[in-house]
């Protein structure tokens, strides 16, 4: 009886994998589009599709605050400041921006065995296996429960690490007076 | 085999990584590098989120390791990008393979 619905179950994939697939498929094509794209506007919406494929995978992992964070914060904000500063920086033709330097073909091998290995470590790994039984139900509650009790350290230190650097990206940023 | 579980989010991780890796060695714009480390930080998200769930799930720690790495790579990201733009102001160009004043 098991091994019939194994059999059965085998050929058409359920659609939390289905879309799985599809979700990494599209992000990984995306941020191939950021390297490959000649025109760093073309490569910064490339850059924009993959932080939404990669809230979508947050969303696979149950991790719905995150994904939530992730499509405010990468999606928002950081996409306009980028696109903002890639037009504050532009001088003449766009078409041909995002051109690879010397290194292209040392940094291709270096990346391969960079890839080779870690996905050797990965395969050859020895993963417990667990079951997803302790699962916590609302992740934003989780959180808040770490962030404001264990944590609350850390979450004051990353309040003022981010009020510092709004501050120095203005400094850094100004005009000069000659 | 096709379910994904914790080797597949790992392998999507090194992926996404090893695609940022390349970017930031071989590409001449300085803006594209940035946006090559972003995609290395979110390759590293998803392998502590993936961690989190499949190993960890009964509490969210590598959640809020996330959240932090968002932090900061927002930090990141504004500083980097205030640093291009007076770069900008100063040498009138982005290429990186124009900036040896540190060399010797």
């Amino acid at each position: 009886m098991e091994t019939t619905r194994v059999i059965l179950s085998f050929p058409i994939p359920d659609l939390f994998t289905l879309a799985f697939w599809l979700i990494a498929g599209i992000t990984v094509l995306l941020a191939l589009g950021v390297i490959f794209f000649k025109n760093i506007v073309h490569s910064a919406l490339c850059l924009i599709g993959t932080f939404l494929g990669v809230a979508a995978v947050y969303l696979t992992l149950e991790a719905d605050y995150l994904g939530l964070v992730q499509v405010l914060v990468y999606g928002g904000a950081v996409s306009v400041l980028i696109v903002f500063a890639i037009m504050l920086v532009q001088r003449g033709s766009i078409r041909e921006t995002n051109l690879f330097g010397r290194l292209k073909y040392k940094a291709f091998l270096i990346a391969l065995v960079v890839f080779l290995l870690l996905s050797h470590l990965l395969w050859r790994g020895n993963w417990p296996q667990t079951d997803a039984a302790g699962a916590v139900e609302n992740s934003a509650e989780g959180l808040a429960g770490l962030m404001l009790n264990d944590f609350v350290m850390s979450f004051e230190i990353a309040a003022v690490l981010l009020l510092v650097a709004m501050i120095g990206a203005i400094v850094v940023s100004r005009e000069v007076k000659k | 085999m096709f379910t994904p579980g914790l080797i597949h989010y790992l392998l999507l991780g090194t992926i996404l990584f090893t695609i940022g890796l390349y970017g930031v060695l071989s590409k001449r714009h300085a803006i594209s590098v940035l946006l090559c480390i972003e995609l290395m930080l979110n390759a590293v998200n998803i392998n502590l989120v993936a961690f989190n769930k499949f190993l960890y799930s009964s509490a969210l720690l590598g959640q809020l390791f996330a959240v932090f790495i968002i932090v900061v790579a927002a930090a990141e990201v504004a500083i980097g990008l205030a640093i291009c733009i007076a770069l900008f102001r100063y040498k009138g160009t982005l290429d990186l393979d124009k900036f040896d004043l540190l060399r010797w």
